[in-house]
């Protein structure tokens, strides 16, 4: 009986200190959204298990360790005993009953991270390699940046051009794989309640340059919000250039085209129009409006030598001819 | 000896990689001759490389004499009981060539399991070097990418060669078999697995690939050759786990000693089996999955392909209905050793028999029903994500048996703690802080912000040093008397061990603490504005301490080999029957010993108890 209260007393200091230890390391990041705060009580009450069991099973050992190792000159075997029915049965039914609680938790924050506002705002999310598009349906405008308007939920509508993609800002806890494929569009419900700059991680491994698929997301004040809203719906520049620039953003032509001259995965545009290109067929040709068109809306259809194993996303399929063609001035501007 | 002629021609091994190239490259011919009959472009095509690669396999395999038996039974001729060795050959070349005999196959599975488990671990030290700091300092993006996926599979088939080294090795030693019921699909079970690791090793030269070991379309689908040749390695190292499978089952139900039932097996043996029960019927889905993804790229079939009416989650639940057990397969057996090794170093029963027995049936079984605890992010069905964490939760209960009846076990012994000791009780602790931190993935709203991020590979990598490493090196520092006839050096096992145990925990709570922060698992560069730096350092610094370790207990096998003491027959004053035939085993087990069961396997503790009874007195080692 002795060995068991010192046992007790062995876990219970463990636990204690396991315990608070891990509860104010501060495990988690910066907590900026409401369905993170479900997510948040569950984690810290299974922290809290977690130190317990931890301290119940190493506190066993480390005693058994020190007090039933065999001391010097000792002889023969320890004491004979096979088992416990009714201890195997309590340390069945009990952990049962423990993980069927966490499992039913669990399905009631989940509930939570899915309440759906009905006022809830939509956005449409695009992944592609390497780059997101944030589509304001509500507004009829397209940004390369995710800006949120404080405490008022917001509808994102999950898809991708190419491979899967996963949409993960951290400090709102959720995540959600974009897919590509028609009906393949997912949900993800996100109330944020902290102002301030974060970004979209994409967490689905999606090729060369997956490390760097990133996106600015700033929580901003409702009116904050409006006042932005109403600027990126008087539409973008009458200049063509400008407009193309924005594009280049946008559809996430940056991820894979340099415009200084540098190598990235596609061709640079500097210098680009008006060049002489070899193709992968051996065939020469001179960039023109025509061809940038081409490449852009069906970008398999010619390949420059040294890129036939790159494939362009379909970008150019969610793209208007108007877009297109300013995209192709912004090009020309890049000089010859 | 100096004067005997070493004919590497006439080793299996040997055979078999000059046959992999020359079959590779008749396979290659053949394909590039049909493609141009079709008017297709036949120089440096996918299909060309495939077709080349599959010959190569076969052609390997009938280098290495592995289908030669069975020609022979087919046409009516005899076939010899054993493979002898050419006599005149050094000893360690019978290692190199085929081999019927379960412990040879045991020590080849083993020694290839070392091999790629060094070649795995090396990718790792390079991509830890590269995450050591933020920003690209080591190696390039792609080959970041082909190297963690490199690491993963490579890890997976030492793995699996690990598990086959121990099922092989100890199950007929422990049910008092004299071999494995079907020697020669044993032998053939092995030998797959060389050109199968040639094939996911050669990747690595034929432009890698990008996705990672998941392999997921559609990325796989447009990644480069690596891939194919990394899907076809899999593909035929996935035989050896069914076949050898096969065999555990069929060797444990048939050749038990005399009066050893279910119940007086080993503990080991029942791990053996539950985990081949998986491996039986679950290694099938893998194979199917990334051969729809090669059919996919080789014909155009549109399984994944959405422009075709492909679905991408479809991939994903073929693939996790074999992952997910896999890696009950990768931890069961080690399970099993600490259940074997617990009672013989604390000097007692092994607390709960059968519990142990039944969770490890248990731990098979609900395994069947958890593979979408993988998907909760990924999109599939909405519905399907809370019965999966349900079922997902329940795997804890048979997990808990196990921990509860080894402190049970530990419970008023008397322990020592030789080598092997201490590296069952770091597996103990280890595999306890995998199992723990299990919990948190499997309730869906935490696993939203986990899923996908280093929380997970740290989580993972417990479970795995727990549940595998830990206790496969506890065996082998265990066996090594039994294998070798030598003992190791016990100041370098314990130097592997103190260096190691630490080691694992800073990298893994390491891991686990950057991914809370928000890590993302397979990235080459972070941001430094997440500030976690120098916790990437301390989880390289420890990784490099863990090869250290690795490194250690290599140059303790070699050393001990060549001038080890000589192993008394059973150096542990264990009960198991192995340990009462001579040091190194016999050719032909208990051939010449046999023996009846007459007692439980663990009486320990109890005077006039004995588990075995041989029918002569064993013979001390000839010496």
């Amino acid at each position: 009986m002795k060995h068991f209260i010192l046992v007790a007393v062995l876990v219970a200091i463990l636990t204690v200190l396991v315990g608070f230890g891990l509860d104010t390391i501060g495990l988690m990041p910066e907590l900026a959204s409401l369905q993170g705060v479900f997510i948040d009580q569950l984690f810290r009450m299974h922290i809290w298990v977690i130190s317990f069991l931890f301290a119940l099973i190493i506190g066993f050992m480390l005693y058994s360790i020190i007090v039933f190792r065999r001391k010097e000159g000792e002889q023969g075997d320890g004491d004979h005993f096979e088992g416990h029915a009714g201890l195997e049965i309590a340390w069945t039914i009990v952990p049962l009953g423990i993980v069927m609680y966490f499992a039913f938790l669990g399905s009631t924050a989940l509930a939570e991270t899915r309440r759906a506002d009905p006022n809830a705002y939509n956005i449409t999310v695009t992944g592609q390699q390497w780059s997101w598009r944030f589509d304001y349906t509500d507004y009829g405008f397209s940004s390369d940046e995710l800006r949120l308007p404080a405490d008022r939920q917001t509808l994102l509508m999950l898809t991708s051009t190419d491979v899967i993609h996963s949409f993960w800002v951290p400090e709102f806890r959720v995540k959600q794989d974009a897919l590509p494929g028609e009906g393949m569009e997912r949900e993800l419900r996100i109330t944020p309640t902290e102002l301030g700059r974060y970004k979209v991680r994409c967490a689905e491994l999606c090729g060369t340059q997956h490390a760097y698929m990133l996106a600015d997301v700033f929580v901003v004040e409702p009116e904050e919000f409006d006042e932005w809203a109403e600027e990126q719906l008087k539409g973008v520049s009458d200049d063509p250039v400008e407009r193309g620039e924005v594009w280049f953003g946008q559809f996430g032509c940056t991820a894979c085209h340099s415009i200084d001259g540098s190598d990235k995965v596609g061709p640079t545009w500097m210098g680009l129009y008006g060049k002489e290109e070899i193709l992968a067929d051996g065939a020469t040709l001179i960039v023109d409006d025509a061809y940038l068109f081409e490449s852009i809306r069906e970008p398999q259809a010619k390949i420059v030598e040294g890129f036939e194993t790159v494939i362009m996303p379909p970008t150019g399929a969610s793209m208007s001819d108007q877009q297109i063609q300013d995209v192709i001035e912004f090009i020309k501007s890049l000089g010859e | 000896m100096a004067n005997q002629k070493v004919k590497l021609f006439s080793l299996s091994f040997f055979r078999g990689v000059v046959f992999q190239v020359l079959g590779t490259l008749a396979g290659m011919g053949l394909v590039m001759l049909i493609r141009l009959l079709m008017g297709l472009p036949a120089w440096k095509a996918e299909p060309v490389w495939v077709g080349g690669a599959f010959v190569g396999v076969f052609a390997f395999l009938i280098g290495a004499g592995a289908f030669s038996d069975w020609a022979k039974m087919a046409f009516g001729e005899d076939v010899p009981e054993h493979i002898e060795t050419d006599p005149n050959q050094p000893g360690w070349a019978k290692y190199f060539h085929i081999s019927y005999d379960h412990k040879i196959i045991g020590i080849q599975y083993g020694v290839t399991s070392i091999v790629l488990l060094a070649l795995a671990g090396t990718f790792a030290l390079i991509f830890r070097t590269e995450l050591a700091a933020a920003g690209l300092q080591v190696v390039e993006l792609d080959m970041f990418n082909t190297l963690i996926g490199l690491h993963g599979m490579v890890m997976i088939a030492s793995i699996l060669l690990g598990v086959g080294a121990m099922s092989n090795y100890l199950v007929p030693l422990l049910i008092g078999a004299s071999d494995m019921a079907f020697p020669r699909l044993n032998a053939f079970a092995y030998w797959i697995n060389v050109p199968g690791a040639l094939l996911v090793v050669s990747s690595l030269f034929l432009g890698g690939f990008d996705t990672g070991w998941t392999g997921y379309p559609p990325l796989s689908a447009r990644a480069p050759l690596g891939m194919q040749m990394f899907f076809m390695g899999v593909y035929f190292i996935g035989f050896s786990s069914i076949l050898g499978s096969l065999n555990i089952i069929v060797t444990t139900l048939r050749m038990r000693a005399k009066g050893m039932g279910f119940m007086r097996m080993p503990i080991f043996v029942w791990a053996a089996v539950s985990t081949a029960l998986i491996s039986l019927t679950a290694t099938q889905l893998i194979g199917l999955s990334f051969q729809m993804v090669m059919f996919q790229r080789l014909f155009g079939m549109g399984f994944f392909d959405p422009a075709k009416g492909g679905n991408v989650i479809l991939f994903q639940h073929l693939f996790w209905f074999y992952s997910h057990p896999a890696v009950y397969v990768f931890i069961l057996p080690g399970l099993g050793i600490i259940s074997e090794l617990l009672p013989v170093f604390v000097r007692k029963p092994l607390f709960g028999y059968k519990w142990i027995a039944m969770s490890s049936l248990g731990i098979a079984l609900v395994g069947f029903f958890v593979w979408a605890h993988h998907m909760f992010t990924s999109g599939m069905a909405e519905y399907l994500r809370v019965p999966f964490m349900y079922s997902t939760m329940l795997v804890a209960v048979p997990t808990g048996v196990k921990f509860f009846s080894w402190v049970g076990t530990m419970w008023r012994g008397k322990m020592t703690f030789e080598t092997p000791m201490l590296f069952t009780l770091g597996a103990v602790s280890i595999f306890l802080l995998g199992g723990l931190t299990g919990p948190p993935n499997a309730t869906v709203a935490t696993d939203l912000h986990l899923h996908d991020t280093y929380w997970i590979v740290g989580h993972f990598h417990a479970t795995m040093f727990g549940g595998f490493i830990f206790p496969f090196f506890a065996a082998l520092y265990y066996w090594f008397p039994k294998i070798t006839g030598k003992m190791y050096n016990e100041k370098l096992g314990k130097w592997h061990f103190w260096l190691m145990f630490p080691a694992f925990y800073v990298q893994s709570l390491g891991q686990m603490r950057v991914g809370l922060l928000g890590m993302r698992r397979r990235i080459a560069d972070y941001d430094p504005a997440l500030n976690f730096d120098f916790s990437h350092l301390l989880i390289t610094i420890a990784g490099f301490v863990i090869a250290i370790a690795v490194t250690i207990f290599i140059i303790n096998v070699i050393q001990s080999l060549k001038k080890g003491e000589v192993a008394p027959n059973n150096p542990w004053n264990s009960r198991s029957p192995e340990f009462f035939l001579p040091s190194p085993a016999p050719e032909h087990n208990y051939a010449d010993h046999p023996f009846e069961v007459v007692g439980e396997p663990y009486d320990y503790g109890l005077a006039d108890a004995p588990f075995v009874k041989f029918d002569a007195a064993p013979e001390t080692a000839a010496d």
